[in-house]
Formats: structure tokens, C-alpha cells, sequence
């Protein structure tokens, strides 16, 4: 399979070892993946600020795929939301497909409508199918309990998303269970990880997080795991600031759904930078058999 | 006499501009941190980093970069191949032409002991350097002025490199075609080198001149052709014997010599009227205002561009001194050649195009930093947009990472807007996911410094709209807005929302609202008294209301929603409407007053 991936900006700064995770655990799935050198931000930052703006930058994203006669994956959530609004947008939408083409024409691009936006898990549960990518596996985890979060953005509103129930889903949690480790249930797991506002409102961002935290540990959880880098941005960076500002004895590190996957894919800890959380997580390695 | 007072009355200028540019490096500053240190402590320190540096292990970093991002510019390689030769056919024309031409008493004439600039290979490579350069201005003015590029902008500054160099170069081209054909030229060098005189060798002279005149593309009125042959023989010998040993024939100069074939018509009359001479001296003047001009002009790039390149490969925000960060980010702003790659690869610059802020994009931050870097006085409004763009920023370090001149524009831009934000202006944009970054680095950053902006924005927002304060006022009919509501019901995001009826769904499914104990008190307004307050038009309790600003966007409201409101959707539509509301408030209230 060829694909476009489309890294995150946020990635770039502050989770640059997720690129690598990206690239050696997709190439271990079969899947190519394209770098697209012009891809630009999806615009999620805009959204407060201008609804066009915002989905103008995805529609770029698009068009740019289009060119190149491929699909798109992410593995950012907020990315993945964005690019598939603006993609539901000028699919069904004649006005704004028209205004936003024209702006897109300066730059000798327009959108057609024809490129399909992928998260990670969807290709690899829906693309690639859990049975194949089980064959994959050559470790398991044993007795390691994880706390799926899912992630906002990667479930709601349903219309646009539809990746999987978003009162009930269960996708992320048999991803997690094919590597071995349980996915435990927890009560606030479908909540907000609180990153959209930190920067903005920090103590609301903390006191959401806060409660997740205290929810997945007393739930028995050994490690949180996300989908997306801004909800492990949030449960890792600022994580350890609450930590210290709040003076918490206990906290829950936080691994990308891909770091797991490729650990049991037998991937080395180094490539998929299981050191570089700024909370330690390499007491993972401990369950890996 | 002319040509030398003029030569060193330029030098001077260049020499006083040099020292002057170099200097504002230490004066200025874009960071709070210099602000403390002086100018000799920032001179010092540069000193003493630049000699640590070169003694030690980095040197041969410096080197690399030297050949690689210098010599060879790799960097604009990477981005674009046209650019690539574009830039490589000036660069390497014009450095050459310099060398070996313009400075050939100091270079050119040591090196080679039987060097004239009438024999080969030199005079080839003069015209070959000169088809370069104009090859690269060609295609400099293609890309500025016929592909449109997205987003590139040329100013005045990118007309006049442009115009500078090419008129240095083809006036040297036209004053070379132009002493090819005329005869005066010739005559000066017969009496110069030849030895021969016309009193003794008349017929060999006009033999001579016979043979320029047909080989050559001399213009005489003396002798025309048809040569007979015996002529031309004499000619040739004489030619052999007093020329040939210093000046190869002029066709080597093939830009030149299809010059002088072009004007032959009229050649006589240019050399007539002295036309020689006039292009001599515009070719002159043109490369003594050049040189005057160049450390006020983008051409100072040629000392900047590589000196950014090596500092910022051998400096580090972690180990280098602060000081010397600073120094760097002034000099920076003078290694910007304004090449516009920044801006065309910013990956929210398309947002430009609806937004219309030219300050989103990095090439035109720029200038203003540069205007802020030298404390010129910026009106309030010019400051606002300024910071508005600058806010505009993901931090995604891609305009850093293509930076041919390789200026670290992401620390330089960050800082900036640091600086700005504690200077007093509330920037709305604060409220959008832009500011996760500033909070995620907010590590390295005075708590008080962290918040202040944040705080100004949410109490210029409260100044404005006092309503949400007095619950138990009534509400007066002036504060419903008609036009905000039919701007809502036409909105694609908001347009849903007069189908609420209030039944409190969305507020219990809120998170934000469960965050609370006393949620009304905390918030101002729950989502759906947010919703219904909006569709009467209420912008002093919407706009006002905390629970606006503290909206995660986590879609919860919305997949409650029995009634098929699109309560987030509303909710960014609400949050659009308000910070435009807020900026073009601030854009009318604005005093014209200074900071």
C-alpha cells in the first residue's frame, strides 16, 4: 500500500522521535509511505480564529495528495479530524468547494474530491486487518495493563469522523489487546485529555487531566496509551508539570499506540525512542516477552 | 583623477555603512535579555566566541558549512533546482568578475605575470562570467515577475539588486562592443604599443588598420573595404608582430563582439560622440554606487548570508552565551535576502490568503522585526498587526530548516513575539490551540511573563463586555445585535443553532461544566444558555462568557444534542465572530498614539 503521511507539525518540535516510530513501524506493516514535501499545517491552530482559514490549509493538504493520486495518513488526531471536515466539506458543500478552489488556484492546485484521509489505527485495523497484522507480531506483552485513550478528535462528531462508535468504541482497544496487553475498562476514558486548553487555560487543562489520571491508575492501568500527539504531549510534558506543580505522588506514563505496536513488532527500543518521554517508560520492556 | 576620487569618496561611504550595519548588531536588540548588557560587553563576548569557536573542534564545522552552504549552497538546492542555478550563475559570474576583473591589479596581475585583460583566457571569461551573471538576472526576473509563486512579494529592495547588476553588467558588455568598433580605441593602441609611428610606417599602419578593420570589427572612415590582398598580408604580418602577443582577437569576447556587429551602422557615430567614454563612466559610476550602497542595500547579504550560516551551525540555544544569541538575531535580520522561500513554505501561509495578515508570513515578519530591531516608532495599529502575525506561527521550525541564509527564524520569531506580548497590547489569537506551544515551552519562562499576556486578554475582554457581572441588572434591548444574529443563522458552523430548546443536554454532557461545583458562577454561561443567549443576540453575555474560552471543542454538547444542534460547531463559530469582533474593535479604538 502507498500512502501520504502527514506528520503533525507539533510533531516536528516537541515529538520528533515519533517520526521515526511513524517510519520504521509502517515499513514493518508493508505500508509505503510518501512524504509529501509541500504538505503545510492542517489548520486545527486556526479554527478558533478563522472557520475558512482553517479549512482552506486542509483543503491544500488535500489537493496536494490528489496531485500525487494518493490517500493520506496521520496519525495525529486533530490533523486527521481536520483533513477529513474539509474533505466532507468540499465533497458535499458546491459553495465552498468553489470559493476555497479558487483560492487554491492561485497556487495552480484545486480539490476534487477523490482523496480518502486514514488515521494510523484505521489502516491498521481496517486496511491492513487485525489477522495480518497479528502475523506480524514476534514478542507479546505479558500482564501489561494499558488505558486506551481514544482521543476527541478521533471519534466525534460522528457524521464527519466515523471511525468507530463513539459512545462505545472498541477499535483501539482490540489494537492494543493484539499486542498482547490488556486494555482495561475506565470511566473517563472517552474524556478530553484537556491539551486544547493548555496555553490557554491552564488549571481547567490540569484538573481534566487530573481526573483521568487518577482514574486510569485506580482502575488498575500500567500505562496510558494515546492516539494522537497533542493527548501524549498532554500526558507526557504536561503531565510532569502537573506532577510537580501539584505536588501528585503518583503518575501514569504515557505510550503512542505505535510505540507499542512496534515493540511487539519486534522493532528496536532505541528506533521507536522508548527514552525519550520525558516520564520514564521504559519499564514497558519489562512486560515485553 | 575623476575615477579615483570617486573610487575612494565610495569606499568611504562603504567602509562607514559597513561599520555602521556592524554596530547596529550590538546596539540593537530584539530580546530582553541584551537589553542589560552594553555594547562593549556584546562586542566582547562576540569576540571571545568567535576565538573560542575557531580554536576548537567546531572549526571544521565552520569549514563544511563554508563549502557546502556557502561555496556550493546546498540549501537552496534542496528547495528548488531554478533557484539553485539562478542564484549559482550570479553568485560564481559575479564573485568571478570581481576577482579577476574589477580587482585584477590586486588578484589577477600577481597571480599571472603575463596577464592582460585583452588576451585569452581572460578575456573569454570575462564574457563568459558576464553570461552568466545575466543568465541568473534573466531568471531572477522570470521567477520575480512572470511565474507567479505563491506569496512572493517584491519590494523596492529586490528591484534594485536586480537593477544594480545589470546595469554593471551590461554597461561593461556595451563599453566592450563599443571599443571593439571604434577607431579612436584602436588608434590609442596602436600609439601605445605598437612602436610604429605614421610619419615612418604609414603603409604598414594602414595595412594594420586594414586587417583590424576586416578581421576585427573595427569602424574606420579611413580605410573601407574591399581590401586588396597584398594589404591584408602586410596587415597580418604587422598585426603578428606588434599585437597578437597581447590581445587575442576580439571574438573571444563573443557577448561583446555581437555587440559590435550589432552597432557597426552606427558605429562612427557613437565613436563620434565619444559614446566610449559615457559607457565607461556608467559602468564605473554603476559599481561605485553598487559599492557605496551595498551595506544599506539586500546586496549586504554577500558578508551576512554566510555569516548567519556559520554562526548558526556552530551556535546552540542550550550552551551558547545569551548575549551573543541576541547579537546573532540582529545580524540575522541583515542576512535576509527577502527570496520569499520562508514564506512559501510556512506550512499556515495559504492562510494568508483569507486572513490577509502579510505579517503571517516569515519573509515579511522580517521587516517588521526589522523596524522594531532599530526602535523606529510604530503606531499602535501597525504593532497590533505586527503581533497578530506573529501569533500566527505554528512552531513547526520549517521556515528555519529551509532558510538558504540559514537564520534560525523560529527562536527569532518566538522571541520577538515574547517581547511584544509582555509589552502591554492584548493579542487575541491567544484563545486558538497556537498558544499549546507557548504553554508546552512555557518551562524556560517567568510564571508572571507565562501569564501576563493571557490575563491583559481576559481582562480586556471583561472590561468590554461587563454584563456577565451584574446578573441581577436587567437586560437592556440595546444589547441585542441583529446583525450578529443573522450572521450566525447564514454561518455554515452556527447556522443550527436556533433549533435549541434548551433542554440542557449539552450542559450536562459538558466536561467543562463537570469540572466545576458551581458551574454558572465559574463559566458566566453553560453551553446551553450560551446557545440560547447567542440566538437572541446577547454579544455582551457571549462574548463575555468564560465558558466560551474554556470550550475543549471535544464534541461531547454535540453528540448529545437531541435536537441536531451542532453545539461545538456553534461554539467555534461564536469564537470566530468574537475575536474578529475583538480585533476590529481594537483596530477602531485604536489612538494613533505611539509606544
Amino acid at each position: 500500500m502507498k500512502i501520504a503521511l502527514f506528520r503533525c507539525c507539533n510533531t516536528n518540535i516537541c515529538l520528533k522521535h515519533n517520526e521515526s516510530v511513524m517510519d520504521s513501524v509502517l515499513r514493518g506493516l508493508d505500508v509505503e509511505a510518501v512524504d509529501v514535501k509541500e504538505f503545510g499545517c492542517c489548520g486545527y491552530p486556526l479554527k478558533n480564529i478563522n472557520f475558512k482559514a482553517y479549512i482552506l490549509c486542509s483543503a491544500r493538504n488535500l489537493s496536494l495528495a490528489e496531485e500525487k493520486g494518493l490517500n493520506i495518513i496521520t496519525f495525529c488526531s486533530c490533523c486527521y479530524s481536520s483533513l477529513k471536515r474539509a474533505n466532507h466539506l468540499m465533497k458535499e458543500d458546491v459553495s465552498i468547494q468553489k470559493e476555497i478552489n479558487t483560492t487554491l488556484e492561485k497556487e495552480g492546485l484545486r480539490y476534487d474530491g477523490t482523496v480518502e484521509v486514514k488515521h494510523f489505527l484505521d489502516i491498521v485495523y481496517k486496511d491492513i486487518g487485525i489477522k495480518h497484522t497479528r502475523e506480524k507480531m514476534v514478542k507479546t506483552f505479558k500482564g501489561l495493563k494499558i488505558a486506551t485513550h481514544y482521543g476527541c478528535q478521533l471519534l466525534k462528531p460522528r457524521q464527519i469522523i466515523k471511525f468507530d462508535n463513539p459512545a462505545a468504541p472498541s477499535i483501539f482497544d482490540e489494537l492494543v489487546d493484539i499486542t498482547g496487553a490488556k486494555s482495561i475498562p475506565w470511566l473517563t476514558k472517552l474524556q478530553c485529555c484537556g491539551a486544547p486548553t493548555w496555553g490557554i487555560n491552564d488549571d481547567l487543562s490540569m484538573d481534566l487531566m487530573e481526573r483521568k489520571i487518577r482514574d486510569a491508575r485506580q482502575s488498575g492501568a500500567d500505562f496510558l496509551c494515546t492516539a494522537c500527539p497533542f493527548c501524549q504531549l498532554q500526558f507526557d510534558r504536561v503531565q510532569k508539570v502537573l506532577v510537580s506543580k501539584r505536588n501528585l505522588k503518583h503518575y501514569i506514563p504515557s505510550i503512542l499506540y505505535p510505540q507499542l505496536l512496534g515493540l511487539s513488532m519486534g522493532i528496536d527500543a532505541e528506533v521507536l525512542g522508548i527514552d525519550k518521554n520525558e516520564l520514564d517508560l521504559t519499564g514497558i520492556m519489562d512486560f515485553l516477552q | 583623477m575623476f575615477f579615483t576620487t570617486s573610487f575612494y569618496f565610495a569606499l568611504a561611504i562603504f567602509s562607514l555603512g559597513l561599520l555602521y550595519k556592524v554596530s547596529t548588531w550590538f546596539r540593537y536588540s530584539l530580546d530582553t535579555v541584551a537589553v542589560e548588557t552594553s555594547t562593549t560587553q556584546r562586542i566582547f563576548c562576540a569576540i571571545k566566541g568567535i576565538i573560542l569557536t575557531i580554536f576548537s573542534a567546531k572549526f571544521f564545522i565552520l569549514l563544511k558549512v563554508f563549502v557546502f552552504d556557502v561555496l556550493l549552497q546546498i540549501r537552496i538546492l534542496r528547495e528548488s533546482v531554478f533557484r539553485w542555478i539562478m542564484h549559482m550563475l550570479i553568485f560564481w559570474g559575479f564573485m568571478l568578475l570581481l576577482f579577476m576583473h574589477a580587482l585584477d591589479k590586486f588578484i589577477t596581475t600577481p597571480l599571472f605575470e603575463d596577464y592582460y585583460s585583452t588576451l585569452n583566457p581572460f578575456l573569454f571569461l570575462r564574457n563568459m562570467f558576464a553570461a552568466m551573471v545575466i543568465t541568473g538576472i534573466i531568471l531572477a526576473v522570470y521567477r520575480r515577475f512572470f511565474i507567479k509563486t505563491p506569496r512572493l512579494f517584491t519590494n523596492a529592495m529586490d528591484k534594485y539588486a536586480i537593477i544594480i547588476l545589470a546595469v554593471i553588467v551590461v554597461s561593461g558588455i556595451l563599453l566592450e562592443g563599443l571599443k571593439i568598433t571604434s577607431h579612436t580605441e584602436f588608434k590609442i593602441m596602436v600609439e601605445d604599443y605598437s612602436g610604429l609611428s605614421m610619419e615612418d610606417d604609414g603603409d604598414e599602419l594602414k595595412a594594420l588598420e586594414s586587417y583590424w578593420v576586416k578581421e576585427f570589427g573595427v569602424v574606420s572612415t579611413e580605410v573601407k573595404g574591399p581590401f586588396n590582398v597584398e594589404a591584408l598580408k602586410l596587415g597580418k604580418e604587422s598585426h603578428e608582430m606588434n599585437c597578437a602577443e597581447c590581445h587575442t582577437k576580439p571574438q573571444w569576447a563573443f557577448i561583446s563582439y555581437g555587440v559590435a556587429k550589432t552597432i557597426k551602422p552606427i558605429a562612427t557615430g557613437l565613436d563620434r560622440y565619444n559614446f566610449p567614454t559615457f559607457f565607461w563612466y556608467i559602468h564605473f559610476m554603476a559599481c561605485f554606487a553598487g559599492l557605496a550602497y551595498l551595506p544599506f542595500s539586500k546586496m549586504f547579504h554577500i558578508f551576512v548570508s554566510p555569516l548567519s550560516l556559520l554562526a548558526n551551525a556552530v551556535m546552540d540555544k542550550e550552551k551558547s552565551d545569551p548575549t551573543n544569541i541576541a547579537t546573532r538575531q540582529v545580524m540575522e535580520l541583515d542576512a535576509c535576502t527577502h527570496c520569499g522561500v520562508c514564506s512559501l513554505r510556512c506550512v499556515i501561509g495559504i492562510s494568508f490568503e483569507e486572513i490577509g495578515n502579510l505579517y503571517i508570513l516569515p519573509s515579511e515578519k522580517i521587516a517588521a522585526l526589522k523596524a522594531l530591531a532599530a526602535g523606529r516608532n510604530l503606531s499602535e495599529q501597525e504593532l497590533r498587526i505586527i503581533q497578530n502575525g506573529l501569533y500566527l506561527c505554528t512552531g513547526c521550525i520549517r521556515c528555519t530548516e529551509v532558510c538558504p541564509a540559514g537564520i534560525n527564524l523560529q527562536d527569532l520569531l518566538f522571541n520577538v513575539r515574547e517581547a511584544l506580548l509582555q509589552k502591554g497590547y492584548p493579542e487575541f489569537y491567544i484563545f486558538s490551540q497556537f498558544s499549546f506551544l507557548r504553554g508546552i515551552k512555557n518551562g524556560g519562562m517567568v510564571q508572571d511573563d507565562y501569564q501576563k499576556p493571557l490575563k491583559l486578554v481576559k481582562e480586556s475582554i471583561a472590561d468590554e463586555f461587563k454584563l456577565l457581572d451584574m446578573p441581577d441588572s436587567a437586560i437592556k434591548l440595546t444589547h441585542l445585535y441583529k446583525e450578529f444574529r443573522k450572521r450566525l443563522a447564514v454561518s455554515m458552523q452556527g447556522k443550527t443553532s436556533s433549533s435549541c430548546f434548551a433542554c440542557k443536554t449539552c450542559s450536562l454532557a459538558c466536561p467543562v461544566v463537570c469540572n466545576f461545583e458551581k458551574p454558572v458562577e465559574s463559566l458566566g454561561l453553560t453551553p446551553h444558555q450560551l446557545i440560547h443567549a447567542a440566538n437572541l443576540g446577547l454579544i455582551n453575555l457571549v462574548f463575555g462568557s468564560k465558558m466560551l474560552w474554556s470550550c475543549l471543542g471535544c464534541y461531547e454538547c454535540q453528540e448529545h444534542c437531541p435536537q441536531g444542534v451542532r453545539v461545538t460547531d456553534v461554539f467555534f463559530e461564536l469564537k470566530n465572530l468574537a475575536i474578529k469582533h475583538f480585533n476590529e474593535k481594537a483596530s477602531a479604538s485604536q489612538t494613533g498614539k505611539r509606544l
